[in-house]
C-alpha cells in the first residue's frame, strides 16, 4: 500500500463485512504531529480468539485464498512510525461492535502519506449506500466532515448514495472543505 | 460551495431518470476491491469507471459495483463486465487510463478491448 487512505479503505471493509449499520471513521491530527485513525462500528464483533489472530497474515475470513494482509499491513504502517494499533471488540448481543485504533507519528520518515482520503470515503459509501457513515478529519486548522444521515435526509429512500452523480457531489463537497481548511492553515 | 440544497436539486433531476431506468437492460461493471485489488491500484480504476460512465451519460444502463477478492490476485486490478445475454468479460491488470478506454470502446461502443482481457494475458 502506498497511501494510508488505501489501508483505511481496506480495513473499513471489515466493518461492512461484520454487518455494521453504522460506521464512524475518524482521523485526528494533534498539535505535536501524531495522527490517530479510528474506525468504530456496531457490527457483530470478534471473539477473543479471533481478536488474537487478526494481525496474523495467515489468518483470514476470505474463502478465495488463505492469506489476509489487511490488518497486518495497517499494523506495520503504524508501528514503523513508532505508533501502535489497538482493537477493542465485543460480541455481546445488543452492544456488539469493534473499534480499531492506529496511531502514526507524521514526523517519522517512515510515515506513509494519507493520500486520497476523499476517494476512499466516497468509494466506501457508494459500496454500502445503506450503511450510516460518519467521517471526520480533525486537525488544529479545522474539521472536514461528512455524515450520510444528512444526505439521506435530503435524498430520501428513492435515490441511492451509490448513484454516480451523488458520488461526484460527495467528492466535491469534501474536496471543497479540504481546500478551505488548507487556505485557512496558510493564513 | 457545495450545499445540501444543491443535493436537493440533483435529486429532483434524477427522479425522472430513475423511473426510466427500471425497464432498461443493465450492464454491470464489477471491480475487485479486496486487499489484493486495492494494493494493486483498484481504487483509481473504480473511480475512473464511475467518472467515465457518468460523463458518457451511461448511468441509465450501466452500474458500477464493488466486490471482494475474485481469486486471481496476481492479475489485479481485475474488473468483470456482465451484459445481459452475453458472456462475462474479465479485464485484468487495469489502470485508470485503460478503464477510460474500456468505457469508451466497450461500454459505449460495444466492442470488447481484447488486449486487456484475461485471455490475452494468460
Amino acid at each position: 500500500m502506498k497511501e494510508l487512505s488505501l489501508n483505511i479503505l481496506d480495513v473499513t471493509k471489515n466493518s461492512v463485512t461484520a454487518g455494521a449499520d453504522k460506521i464512524l471513521i475518524t482521523l485526528e491530527l494533534s498539535e505535536d504531529g501524531w495522527l490517530t485513525f479510528t474506525v468504530a462500528d456496531n457490527g457483530c464483533g470478534m471473539s477473543d480468539e479471533v481478536q488474537r489472530r487478526v494481525t496474523d497474515p495467515f489468518y483470514t475470513t476470505r474463502t478465495t485464498r488463505k492469506v489476509g494482509m489487511g490488518l497486518p499491513l495497517l499494523k506495520l504502517a503504524s508501528e514503523q512510525t513508532g505508533g501502535e494499533m489497538r482493537i477493542a471488540s465485543s460480541t455481546e448481543k445488543g452492544k456488539s461492535g469493534t473499534t480499531l485504533t492506529a496511531t502514526f507519528d507524521t514526523k517519522s520518515i517512515d510515515f506513509m502519506p494519507v493520500g486520497d482520503i476523499v476517494s476512499t470515503v466516497c468509494i466506501l459509501i457508494s459500496g454500502s449506500p445503506d450503511i450510516h457513515f460518519v467521517f471526520r478529519d480533525i486537525t488544529p486548522d479545522g474539521t472536514v466532515s461528512l455524515d450520510t444521515s444528512e444526505l439521506k435526509a435530503v435524498l430520501g429512500d428513492e435515490i441511492s448514495l451509490a448513484e454516480p452523480e451523488i458520488m461526484a457531489w460527495m467528492s466535491d463537497y469534501l474536496r471543497e472543505q479540504y481546500e478551505e481548511r488548507r487556505l485557512k492553515g496558510k493564513q | 460551495m457545495k450545499t445540501l440544497a444543491e443535493l436537493a436539486a440533483i435529486k429532483a433531476r434524477m427522479q425522472n431518470n430513475v423511473t426510466l431506468r427500471e425497464g432498461a437492460a443493465q450492464t454491470r461493471v464489477v471491480v475487485g476491491m479486496a486487499t489484493c485489488g486495492i494494493a494493486a491500484g483498484a481504487r483509481p480504476v473504480l473511480a475512473a469507471f464511475v467518472d467515465g460512465v457518468n460523463k458518457a451519460g451511461l448511468t441509465d444502463k450501466v452500474t458500477v459495483t464493488q466486490t471482494g477478492c475474485i481469486g486471481i490476485c496476481q492479475y489485479e486490478p481485475v474488473v468483470e463486465i456482465y451484459e445481459e445475454g452475453k458472456e462475462k468479460v474479465t479485464y485484468v491488470k487495469l489502470d485508470a487510463d485503460k478503464a477510460a478506454e474500456i468505457v469508451e470502446k466497450h461500454l459505449k461502443g460495444g466492442n470488447i478491448v481484447t488486449e486487456y482481457t484475461i485471455g490475452a494475458i494468460k
